[in-house]
């Protein structure tokens, strides 16, 4: 897989002696130890916020040039707002209007709007994906034919049609329905969430074992016996890295599809229209940032917790 | 249980006689180039039948005859824009890999460091970076192409430090304690026996981070700053409803990630040269 | 009837080296409910054979007959059980799922999968571990409940491959035992591959003695044990055992005679 910085973990080994893993994962300590990765982890935000503010304190005004290229920002307020300010600024009305709704109010809803379509996109490239996944694993002949293309196209900036699918909106119409432009933004999303799932979910439904198949074999059990009660559950712990690398690249791909297809309404249209009054209220304009680092958190993390769910398919995984 | 046409293929392959299989390898090896290949031309030719005889307006599908003759047309200007664009790429990648594999090692050292850096990182993995954009070209200057290369920086940075930290971690624990018997100091370890381990995982990072760069740097030309690269013309292009030439630009830039992925690919292919295939 | 009858079988394999004759020339026939144990070196093409009885693979000649069927409507028809060297347990079913699990397949209805996985588990000493999952048991235990999964279908033939070979030498004499005792109460005919002559010589009715390249029956020793009969753990110290044991390695090393042995466990 090629725009995965995670690797589907492949199933550990059985016939070990000695429980393992389950057993292990299971006690005490847990809990502490979990503590302790969220400290850390807020530790190392710090540690960000503390390297922000002292290059903030300490760096010249204009940044540091070489010649004329700057290769550290500008440390104005203009540029890099104290952090304080950022956060602070969410707590304000986005407008000085009156009945202007608070700046987190309005960034929550914009990211709620663009989770919406993305998750859209995310089903979509999910059923897809798996449809395709499904037929290269019947027919080789579509796995050879297909899998180099899907592949291929992981690997290169399929996104670059945003704009052009842009032009679709509106101008469809079958009968009286027409397309609206928020589909055009779910379409973009979905074909990138496409692609790492008809992969990872390929990689999972030929990870059984040639002694698993076997076995379905001497029970003389067809293809679909064989694929709800082997090849399916094998799949999960393939399924669930795809799955959340599916579910950011569906984040992503509805953002910049917002931005370039122009809709109203999600988080994309915020961060480009608050970047152009950051003259003004330079703040502001990390509003819409942070709602979508959450947006992009609250996408994986759904993930994440079917993973849960499906904790019993995931027994195979070397721990 | 029924013997139904449901019943899966044999699992096993039943060679009657060795002509048999051999030419099923053969088979194999043919299928594998001809079908790709095969299929790509099959949906040129749906696509060129959906535009000249089922008539799909241009906005909706220009034909690839087209958005070649576009391509040709605009060749001076689209080689340059996929210079811009590609150099934005470059630069974020080699940032971005040397940051990756500086924390990638000080984590491997200290565990301290590891503990802060691995949910920022896994956070950074599923976060949208170019949303960073518009706010980047404030800091940096609205006519600079910095912000596009932070964030293609940022981008490749990820999975060059998860892969490379990982790496460093795969020294086998035979080779360690055949070492520690050695009496070998901390350095020498590293260098023979740590580093060698990590190298295919750095350049297995290095790839995927390629493609990212590319479409990271891509990408943030949506979010406004200098025009030139492929990204703005891509939107300019379908603005002023030159569909044919936006997908030349396209083509352009899915040319320009080939590139990326071939070249990093040619790298672990030419570093790793000597070690038998995983 | 027969359990198996295998008549003038051959197999041959295509290698990139080119073509490898894995067995020759194998005729055999198996009784109902006898114990026979295929012994030989690496390379001897035993687990081929069963593999052919098992319709996983198919004999380049000859034929086979499972219970006077083709083996493809054995399989069918469920008339075998089969357990690997790794006890191949699903790792997302429980131990009671796993075991059920074939007759799942076969639409067995749920009151009855219960009541036959209990009786099953019952039989492999397992009762209290059902709703574990594979993850939490030992090796041997695992294998235990591949056994059981084995026998749900009741099979009238069981096929075994190395089954106990990736187990410790004590777990591996105690499961030996508790199979001796499974057979016996089920009555089933067992195939049982394995490349320990002491394990062969302490289960089997017969033990039928292989040789490689070409994979070939050399030899085949009806086991006797000076009027005993039964397989308790005292066997195991009896001069007749010793005895068996000695005729079976002089077996091994005639079917080889310029090389040593090698893959076969003396111990």
């Amino acid at each position: 897989m090629s725009t995965t910085s995670v690797a589907p973990a492949p199933p550990g080994t059985e016939g070990q002696d000695a429980p393992r893993a389950a057993a292990r994962r299971r006690s005490g300590g847990r809990g502490r130890r979990t503590a302790a990765a969220w400290g850390w982890g807020a530790l190392g935000i710090l540690v960000l916020v503390v390297v922000w503010e002292g290059y903030k304190a300490l760096a010249p005004e204009d940044g540091v040039l070489i010649g004329d290229l700057r290769v550290l920002p500008r440390t104005t307020d203009l540029a890099m707002p104290h952090v304080w300010e950022m956060l602070g600024r969410l707590g304000e009305p986005v407008t000085r209007a009156e009945g202007s709704p608070l700046l987190w109010a309005a960034v929550a809803l914009a990211a709620l709007t663009t989770l919406g379509i993305a998750a859209a996109g995310w089903l979509v490239g999910l059923v897809v994906g798996v449809g395709f996944a499904l037929i290269m694993q019947r027919w080789r002949l579509a796995e050879w034919g297909l899998k180099p293309w899907i592949l291929v196209s992981q690997a290169v900036p399929l996104i670059a049609f945003a704009p052009v699918v842009k032009s679709w909106g509106s101008r469809v119409e079958i009968g009286s329905w027409e397309w609206p432009d928020w589909l055009s933004v779910a379409v973009i999303a979905s074909y990138l969430a496409f692609f790492p799932i008809a992969v990872g979910a390929l990689a999972g439904l030929q990870s059984p074992a040639r002694r698993d198949v076997e076995l379905f074999r001497t029970y003389a059990a067809g293809y679909w016996s064989t694929l709800l009660k082997l090849r399916l559950p094998a799949a999960v712990p393939y399924l669930l890295p795809a799955l959340r690398l599916g579910a950011a690249n569906a984040v992503v791909g509805a953002i910049v599809a917002e931005v370039s297809t122009g809709l109203q309404g999600g988080i994309g249209r915020l961060l480009i229209q608050f970047a152009g009054q950051a003259s003004g209220d330079p703040a502001k304009a990390w509003g819409p940032i942070f709602g979508a680092i959450v947006l992009g958190l609250v996408a994986a993390g759904s993930v994440a917790l079917l993973g849960l769910i499906l904790k019993n398919y995931r027994r195979g995984e070397a721990a | 249980m029924s013997a139904g046409a449901a019943e899966m293929p044999p699992v096993v392959r039943r060679p009657r006689g060795s002509q048999d299989v051999r030419a099923r390898a053969t088979r194999e090896r043919i299928g594998r180039v001809v079908a790709p290949i095969v299929v790509g031309l099959a949906v040129l030719g749906v696509w060129q039948f959906l535009v000249s005889v089922v008539g799909v307006s241009d906005y909706l599908l220009p034909s690839p005859a087209a958005i070649a003759e576009e391509f040709v047309a605009f060749a001076p200007a689209i080689l340059a824009a996929a210079g811009v664009t590609g150099f934005n790429a470059l630069v974020g990648l080699v940032v971005g890999t040397v940051l990756g594999i500086l924390l990638a090692w000080a984590a491997a050292q200290w565990r301290a460091i590891d503990a802060m850096a691995a949910p920022v990182v896994a956070a950074l993995a599923v976060v949208p970076i170019v949303a960073l954009a518009p706010v980047l070209n404030t800091m940096f200057g609205a006519d600079s192409q910095f912000g596009r290369q932070a964030i293609a920086a940022i981008a490749a940075f990820v999975p060059v430090f998860v892969n490379t930290l990982r790496g460093l971690r795969q020294a086998a624990p035979v080779h360690r304690e055949l070492m520690r018997v050695y009496a070998a100091s901390g350095t020498q370890t590293f260098r023979t026996v740590t580093l060698p381990t990590a190298v295919p995982f750095l350049l297995t990072g290095i790839r995927i981070a390629s493609s990212l760069a590319v479409i990271s740097a891509l990408v943030a030309e949506y979010f406004g700053g200098p025009r030139g690269g492929l990204g703005s013309f891509i939107s300019t292009s379908a603005a002023s409803s030159a569909y044919a030439r936006a997908w030349a630009y396209v083509v352009a830039a899915i040319a320009l990630g080939l590139l990326f992925m071939l070249a990093t690919a040619l790298l672990e292919r030419i570093v790793l040269r000597h070690r038998p295939a995983a | 009837m027969n359990a198996v009858t295998i008549s003038g079988v051959g197999k041959t394999f295509d290698t990139k080296e080119g073509t490898t004759v894995a067995l020759e020339g194998i005729d055999l026939t198996i009784a109902e409910g006898e114990f026979v144990s295929l012994i030989g070196p690496s390379g001897c093409g035993k687990s081929t054979l069963m593999r052919l009885v098992a319709d996983l693979e198919q004999p380049t000649t000859g034929s086979i007959e499972v219970f006077g069927k083709t083996p493809d409507r054995a399989r069918r028809d469920q008339d075998y059980g089969i357990a690997f060297q790794q006890a191949g347990l699903l790792p997302w079913r429980t131990v009671a799922e796993n075991v059920g699990l074939p007759l799942e397949i076969h639409k067995t209805g749920k009151a009855e999968r219960t009541a036959r996985v209990a009786e099953l588990l019952e039989l492999v000493g397992l009762s209290d571990f059902g709703g574990r999952y594979p993850d939490q048991l030992s090796g041997g235990m695992q294998q235990r409940v591949a056994i059981a999964r084995a026998l749900a279908e009741r099979p009238r033939l069981l096929l075994m491959d190395e089954p106990f070979g990736a187990l410790d030498e004590m777990t591996r004499e105690r499961m030996q035992g508790e199979l001796a005792r499974i057979a016996g109460e089920t009555g089933a005919a067992v195939v049982f591959v394995t490349h320990s002559i002491p394990e062969a010589v302490f289960l089997s009715d017969r033990v039928v003695v292989m040789s490689p390249r070409p994979g070939r029956i050399t030899d085949a020793l009806t086991m006797s044990f000076a009027g005993k009969t039964g397989r308790e753990e005292g066997l195991r110290e009896q001069a007749s055992f010793f005895e068996m044991v000695t005729a079976v390695r002089e077996a091994l090393h005639q079917g080889s005679p310029t090389t040593a042995v090698r893959g076969v466990e003396t111990r």
